[in-house]
């Protein structure tokens, strides 16, 4: 079943295989390097050689590089190196492929996923990757909390694990949960030693797993850099890999580089070999010139302003969307990100499987938008900002995300139409807070997760936190919840469809663009790629001599 | 001299419990805390609030300002601040791994600044030149002036990027050390340029100078024999404060050039709302002002005769 992806299914030279969720050996033949939007493509050309050490720069270092723990990406980079996960995802097809599971099942209604290992594979300090390890890590995960900030939310409904045999595992949920195949593909569910899940907190952040991926960690300073090396002996790739046996680099040295001109500098004289944390002004001057560039939209819920409508001013349809047709996505992307970056679609960015292009629901229409606002009796008052009974059309967004220049851009277009936009740019700490006693206006944000169940964790007003939207339950949250129920793909789509298109022209989400990652990396570099969530996989990449 | 240390000391103690207690109370009322960030991550995940809820039970961060304060007080007169939340790793443990690092970046960029400022206060004082003199007078007002994050972002530009001469990253060897150092020696330098020759201006004026001449001394005795050791009284007295400038570009080095150090571990502490952590940084700073301010007024008998400690006089 492929995914209904326009502008994906462009890219690929034969459309993608029909697959059932069993045995997807299939797609091992299109698995190669890919599913890239744009950029000057690295040439896949010469056979790969093994050897060498790859300086990677990356921005942040939060002082921890346990997967099952971390939530932030540049932690992410580190950490999915080191374990291998039960399923894998294709980046171009959203197909769900053996990893460590050579076969998965799931029952009809989505509450029970059945995995039987391959065998063979092992953990870094020598033991067997067996049913019984795959209990521990779950629980382990379940156990951790919020310390598993993505790990705890996909496990949240489990009700039972059980070993039927050693290779045999079986996954119980209290309700249907047709995302946890795809969550089993993370990192963050990837796998390490039972050993390692008696470790302290701070021994596991450290580095001092035993992980069942193609790299361990060799040493890890915290805001120096973490160096990974191969793992001797590693041969359970995952189906979209197209090494087979070993890493070819000897080892990767994740430097940690926080400043954006640092970063630039170290990649154009050689210091570093690749980064994904090229500033968007400057990811041009790796076109050509001895460099590359590749770019993906990260899957997922795409840069959103979430409307608080406990705020009786964004309870009014009318107003939410308003703002929706006064926004120009077209223009933020052209102005202020780079050629390959695309304005929203959807509330889906395009990469994300189930992805439905929604662009004529997501037009320019100031006139349209003030329209609207008259109609509901918002009239311009003296400072050009609309009012109705004393109340203005005035809101506040906190945020932290760059460019910052995005949301003034949104101000100056809100502006025509008399709406008030004011921008109070800050630190993530302060945004949290903001979020968590609930008094913001608009949210900014996204959430990259490469399975359409994202909508239901950003918008339904039915998960435990609530949704970011903050109102009261809607017959779209029963669309939502059913998604999460449905495993034919077609009955799923259109359930999917029917969310996004109702988010979509009830403005409960207010899309503005995708969220990309740009690998940007010297020409020597080789077969450094995305996997399906756009976060980055070293296992394929080599150097040239 | 044995009652003045006590009393020094004692006074130091109640600093640190000050810079405790103030470095608390900003802390607990900047918004947002350690463990909503950390389990929000970078994309606001959802994280189920319940069990964002336990875990600030577990740091115990529901519990009342008060009981909160004298809990952790305790611990920390015993030199244990807590873990930090991002890691689990105790505290002072996270920060004495970084401490070496910062250190050896704060005494070169010190010693290259004592060498730079006094150069260029010797030079601007003393040169016969009135062009050499004003250019250098003019040099340490622009040293001040412009931001240490640029000189850091121009050094690294043409001796990294360009000539390839010294590493741009990192913390490896005497090599990485030269870049950062420098960049924190030039406002320093500066600082201690100025202090320096407004001192030697005015100490060339007493009337003992001319004595000395007119006792037949040489010009380089004069200078450096006598006018340069009374100048350096007043700079001494800014001891404290260069070691504060020190700290605070600490941070903008060890940012620019991605050193490991206290510097960057407090923009991260204070950005992720790490308390444990900002709140031993907090009395490490604190700490070295004290002992700094201390050391400053029992060398100054030594450099000055006219100083009497023994009655907690200070000139």
């Amino acid at each position: 079943m492929s995914v209904p992806n326009p502008t994906a299914a462009r890219k690929l030279r034969k459309p993608a295989a029909v697959v059932s969720v069993l045995g997807a050996f299939a797609l091992l033949a299109s698995a190669c390097a890919g599913g890239a939007d744009a950029g000057t493509q690295q040439s896949a050309d010469a056979t790969p050689v093994s050897g060498g050490n790859l300086n990677f720069a990356v921005s942040v270092d939060r002082g921890c590089i346990d997967p099952q723990q971390v939530g932030n990406n540049d932690a992410i980079a580190i950490a999915r190196q080191t374990v291998a996960s039960l399923t894998s995802q294709d980046p171009k097809s959203g197909e769900i492929v053996p990893w460590l599971a050579e076969k998965f099942e799931t029952n009809t209604n989505a509450t029970s996923f059945t995995f039987t290992l391959r065998s063979g594979a092992t953990f870094a300090d020598g033991t067997a990757i067996d049913a019984a390890s795959v209990k521990t890590n779950f629980e382990a995960i379940k156990a951790l909390g919020a310390k598993a900030t993505l790990g705890s939310t996909y496990l949240s409904d489990v009700s039972a694990i059980t070993v039927k045999d050693p290779q045999t595992v079986v996954v119980d949920f209290s309700k249907p949960n047709a995302q946890f195949l795809q969550a089993t593909s993370t990192f963050t569910l990837g796998l390490l030693s039972p050993a390692s899940a008696t470790l302290s907190e701070a021994d596991r952040c450290a580095g001092k797993f035993s992980g069942s991926g193609p790299f361990s960690v060799k040493s890890y300073t915290v805001d120096k850099e973490a160096v990974l090396e191969r793992r001797a002996g590693y041969k359970w790739p995952a189906a979209t890999n197209s090494n087979k046996g070993e890493a070819y680099l000897d080892t990767v040295t994740f430097k940690i580089i926080p400043e954006a001109g640092n970063r630039t500098g170290s990649l154009q004289s050689g210091q570093i070999d690749a980064t994904a944390a090229i500033s968007a002004a400057d990811i041009s001057l790796f076109n050509g010139n001895g460099f590359w560039n590749e770019t993906r939209a990260n899957p997922g819920v795409v840069y959103n302003l979430y409307a608080n409508q406990s705020n009786p001013k964004l309870k009014e349809t009318a107003v939410r969307q308003a703002i929706s047709k006064a926004i120009n996505r077209e223009e933020i992307t052209k102005t202020l990100l780079t050629e390959a970056d695309q304005p929203a679609k959807g509330v889906l960015s395009h990469t994300t499987p189930y992805f439905k292009d929604y662009s004529e629901l997501l037009k320019n229409d100031p006139d349209g938008a003030k329209k609207l606002l008259d109609d509901a009796g918002w009239k311009v008052g003296t400072d050009g900002v609309r009012e109705k009974n004393g109340e203005k059309l005035s809101f506040k967004v906190t945020y932290w995300q760059s460019p910052k220049e995005v949301l003034e851009l949104v101000q100056q277009q809100l502006k025509v139409i008399g709406v008030d936009l004011q921008l109070k740019f800050t630190t993530i700490a302060d945004v949290t807070a903001a979020q968590a006693d609930k008094t913001y206006d608009f949210s900014y944000g996204n959430l990259t997760r490469s399975d359409p169940d994202v909508l239901r964790t950003v918008f339904a007003s039915t998960t435990a936190r609530g949704g970011n939207n903050l109102r009261e339950k809607l017959p779209v949250d029963d669309v939502l919840a059913e998604q999460a129920a449905a495993l034919d793909k077609d009955a799923r789509q259109k359930l999917v469809d029917e969310a996004q298109e109702i988010l979509i022209k009830d403005a409960h989400s207010i899309p503005l663009y995708e969220l990309s990652t740009t690998i940007s990396a010297s020409d020597k570099v080789k077969g450094l790629t995305f996997e399906a969530s756009s976060r980055l996989d070293f296992y394929d990449a080599w150097l040239s001599k | 001299m044995i009652r003045y240390i006590g009393q020094r000391l004692l006074q130091g103690a109640f600093v640190l419990w000050a810079a405790y207690t103030v470095s608390f109370l900003i802390l607990y009322l900047l918004p947002g805390d350690a463990v909503s960030i950390m389990a929000s991550g970078d994309e606001q995940n959802a994280v189920d609030p319940a069990l964002v809820e336990k875990l600030r039970a577990e740091y115990g961060l529901d519990r009342p300002l008060y009981e909160q304060y004298f809990i952790a007080l305790f611990k920390a007169l015993q030199l244990d601040f807590g873990l930090s939340i991002k890691n689990g790793v105790p505290a002072t443990q996270t920060v004495a791994e970084v401490l070496p690092e910062t250190i050896k970046l704060a005494v070169a960029g010190f010693a290259l600044a004592v060498l730079l400022g006094s150069a260029l206060a010797v030079v601007a004082a003393f040169s016969r030149n009135r062009w050499i003199r004003q250019a250098f007078s003019s040099l340490p007002p622009l040293g001040i002036a412009v931001p240490t994050f640029w000189i850091g972002l121009l050094l690294l530009q043409f001796f990294s990027f360009r000539l390839r001469l010294f590493p741009a990253i990192g913390n490896d060897g005497g090599q990485s050390l030269v870049l950062p150092a420098l960049t924190l020696a030039i406002p320093t330098s500066a600082v201690i340029a100025q202090l320096l020759t407004r001192s030697l201006h005015q100490t060339l004026g007493e009337p003992y100078i001319e004595q000395i001449r007119a006792k037949g001394a040489s010009e380089a005795l004069i200078n450096f024999g006598h006018a340069l050791r009374n100048a350096a009284i007043p700079t001494l007295t800014m001891l404290g404060i260069l070691v504060g400038n020190l700290l605070a570009g600490a941070v903008v080095s060890e940012t620019v050039f991605s050193r490991a150090g206290i510097g960057r571990l407090t923009v991260t502490a204070v950005n992720s709302r790490d308390i444990p952590v900002v709140q031993t940084l907090v009395v490490l700073a604190a700490a070295i002002f004290v002992v700094t301010s201390l050391i400053v007024d029992l060398i100054y008998p030594l450099v000055d005769p006219r100083i009497n400690t023994s009655r907690g006089a200070k000139a």
